[in-house]
């Protein structure tokens, strides 16, 4: 009897502290495929970062391409019955059924991409980095780079999270040349390879001489090197695909943040809540520069960059106008959180329709 | 940029955005002509994406590629003929079917291939017909396929209305028991006019990939396969009408895309609808035109054939 007692003790004690040293499981789900140059690859560059770091403390695994439905919530519980404790859920129609789940399961943390959003969850939170701010930069260098004066931006739908990337971007143009335009092309879709690279087409063709490629940057980014004119993209580096188009890009740089979460979450720090972050905290970051871009310019551009990171430039502060003339903002203030995330105003010099309230 | 640069850059733009819904419109006409109804084919036009994806990405050679996407498409249409001739099921099932097995099975395999970089398919000037005024920069400042294209119409017409087989084609389509007693194989015809079919949606798939796109993404024909179904409709299962669809298709896709580039202020909505608009629109006026004329689909239509009853 004292035998078993001392064995069944022994037994707990090694389980427990087996238990202690296991790994902890991190999951991740994507609304698409983890190469796609773009929103998803990121994150999955994120995740492969936060393995690689942490090594033998987490155990990721990644399910692609769930919907945003009922369906999430099946591979969500399943990823739960697997043992992960910390799930990242990676895209803005994930917070309905992610909240579904992280209410069954208390004992799990639920990660969600996207803007704050007020509610008061025990185990779950948001993440998201400021992505307008570089687009400045961007922007900078595209007006350093252009002749015509004339760019080119291929977007996908007039949403406020687009609209203030575009206005940034021409800040950040008008800043380095005052008579440049931008011309904004909707494509209507957030992937649509031919309209995205007959869009760019269409825009070389205008006269304009530097591209950017927002929601899908490939075809708008390639359909440049083609045709021999400068290119900007979003999410991921395409300085390789397109060596002489190439001019610099600005994506998410996820892993260093997976990795702190990781953490907290191992040491029991973390607390739930909505994660917003700013240009400093370097979760969305310039890309390299392509060749083409002359070391002069190279060096104002990071300059710029750590004026914002420092907060000395303030992207949207007043006095602004929009392009009817309309004050938005005021002498010596700046646009607040909620104007810049529901943005539906062009500043002067983007040209292009917005549908009409 | 002047008048007649701007018109000439959206028709240029017509027939590019055009090629790919032209190509499986008129295989389409094709397989329907035998009374064969193919739903499969925005799955097959995937298939045939990213077929030349790989292969073109493989041996780094664009006439393998092509030749792949049409080996893989004319796998497919044999499948669904064999399905609908062999099995008697419901053409619709089948070829819903086929489009969704393949959108599942091309966003799987295609995973490692997205963003690889591949030899893609440049414009290449036709001498001395590029040369033309308006017409030559529009038609013949183009690429290896849509040249090929301007083929493909004439011959699947002459296929059609010029040849014994297109005699038995036809006859299939209206009166299989008929041509069977006549002696034309109902099975043999029909499968050679499906497989015929699913080559051009795959060769339509292959110009996403290989002329614009320049490599694969997932679901890369965004709709483009059913807009093919539905022309052969419009233009009442006649290659010709279909080209004319699928340009008028491609028009208003290249003229929204350029007109928002030269700033015109018309709601980025309606722009994005005016292609489906304009084919919706065109179906209903031809259709009007046509009230005195039965329908002028083939009578045996999505039928299935069952020789021994």
């Amino acid at each position: 009897m004292g035998f078993s007692l001392v064995l069944f003790l022994f037994l707990c004690l090694t389980l427990g502290a087996a238990r202690a040293e296991a790994p902890l499981k991190i999951g991740f789900i994507t609304t698409g495929p983890v190469n796609d140059l773009g929103w998803n690859y990121a994150h999955e560059q994120g995740r492969l970062f936060l393995q690689k770091t942490l090594g033998g403390q987490v155990e990721t695994t990644v399910m692609e391409s769930v919907p945003e439905s009922a369906e999430a919530e099946r591979v969500l519980e399943k990823m739960i019955a697997k043992g992960n404790k910390l799930i990242f859920t990676t895209s803005y129609g994930y917070l309905e059924p992610a909240s579904r789940v992280a209410k069954r399961h208390p004992d799990v943390v639920i990660m969600q991409c996207q803007r704050s959003v007020p509610a008061s969850w025990k185990n779950m939170g948001t993440y998201f980095a400021n992505q307008y701010e570089l687009m400045y930069v961007t922007g900078f260098v595209a007006g350093k780079m252009t002749k015509s004066a004339k760019l080119g931006y291929v977007s996908a739908h007039p949403v406020p999270v687009l609209i203030n990337c575009i206005n940034s971007f021409a800040l950040g143009a008008k800043a380095a040349n005052p008579k440049v335009k931008v011309q904004v092309v909707w494509t209507n879709s957030w992937s649509d390879p031919a309209l995205e690279a007959e869009a760019s087409k269409g825009l070389i063709e205008s006269g304009v001489d530097v591209v950017v490629g927002q929601a899908n940057a490939l075809p708008v980014v390639k359909t440049a090197e083609k045709i021999g004119a400068y290119a900007i993209g979003c999410n991921a580096d395409f300085a390789k695909l397109a060596p002489k188009a190439w001019l610099v890009g600005s994506r998410f740089n996820w892993g260093p943040l997976y990795v702190k979460m990781a953490k907290a979450v191992q040491d029991h720090t973390w607390k739930p809540g909505n994660y917003f972050y700013e240009t400093k905290d370097g979760y969305y970051v310039l890309s390299d520069f392509g060749t083409s871009v002359p070391a002069k310019i190279r060096t104002e551009a990071i300059a710029l960059k750590s004026k914002i990171e420092q907060g000395k430039l303030m992207v949207f502060a007043g006095p602004l106008k929009d392009r009817e003339g309309k004050e938005r903002v005021s002498a010596g203030k700046k646009a607040s959180q909620q104007q810049i995330d529901n943005m539906e105003w062009f500043v002067p010099g983007v040209e292009g329709a917005l549908p009409k309230k | 940029m002047d008048d007649l640069a701007f018109i000439t850059a959206v028709a240029a733009g017509m027939v590019r955005s055009g090629t790919p819904v032209l190509l499986a419109a008129v295989g389409e006409c094709l397989t329907e002509r035998s009374g064969i109804l193919n739903l499969g084919m925005e799955g097959i036009m995937l298939a045939g994406a990213l077929t030349a994806v790989i292969v073109s990405y493989l041996t780094g050679n664009i006439f393998f590629a092509i030749i792949a996407a049409l080996a893989i498409g004319a796998l497919i249409g044999l499948l669904h003929a064999f399905l609908c001739l062999y099995f008697h099921v419901n053409q619709v099932a089948t070829g819903i079917a086929v489009t969704i097995l393949l959108s599942g099975i091309t966003a799987f395999c295609g995973i490692d291939y997205v963003g690889k970089s591949i030899h893609s398919i440049s414009a290449y000037k036709v001498p001395w017909l590029s040369e033309l005024p308006f017409f030559g920069s529009v038609f013949f400042n183009q690429d290896i396929l849509v040249y090929l294209s301007y083929a493909i119409v004439p011959l699947t017409y002459f296929l059609i209305n010029g040849t014994r087989f297109g005699l038995s084609l036809k006859a299939v389509g209206e009166e299989p028991r008929a041509a069977a007693a006549a002696g034309v194989s109902v099975f043999r015809t029909r499968c050679i006019a499906t497989a015929l079919g699913a080559m051009l949606a795959a060769l339509g798939g292959a110009y996403l990939s290989l002329v614009y796109a320049q490599g694969w993404t997932e679901n890369i024909t965004a709709g483009r396969g059913w807009i093919a179904v539905g022309l052969v409709m419009f233009a009442s299962w006649n290659p010709w009408k279909a080209v004319l669809g699928a340009y008028l298709f491609g028009l208003a896709i290249s003229l929204q895309l350029r007109l928002q580039a030269a700033g015109a202020d018309v709601s980025p909505y309606l722009l994005g609808m005016a292609p489906y608009l304009l084919v919706i629109l065109v179906l209903a006026v031809s259709k009007l035109r046509q009230k005195k004329i039965p329908a002028a689909g083939p009578t045996a239509l999505s039928i299935p054939y069952l020789p021994q009853v």
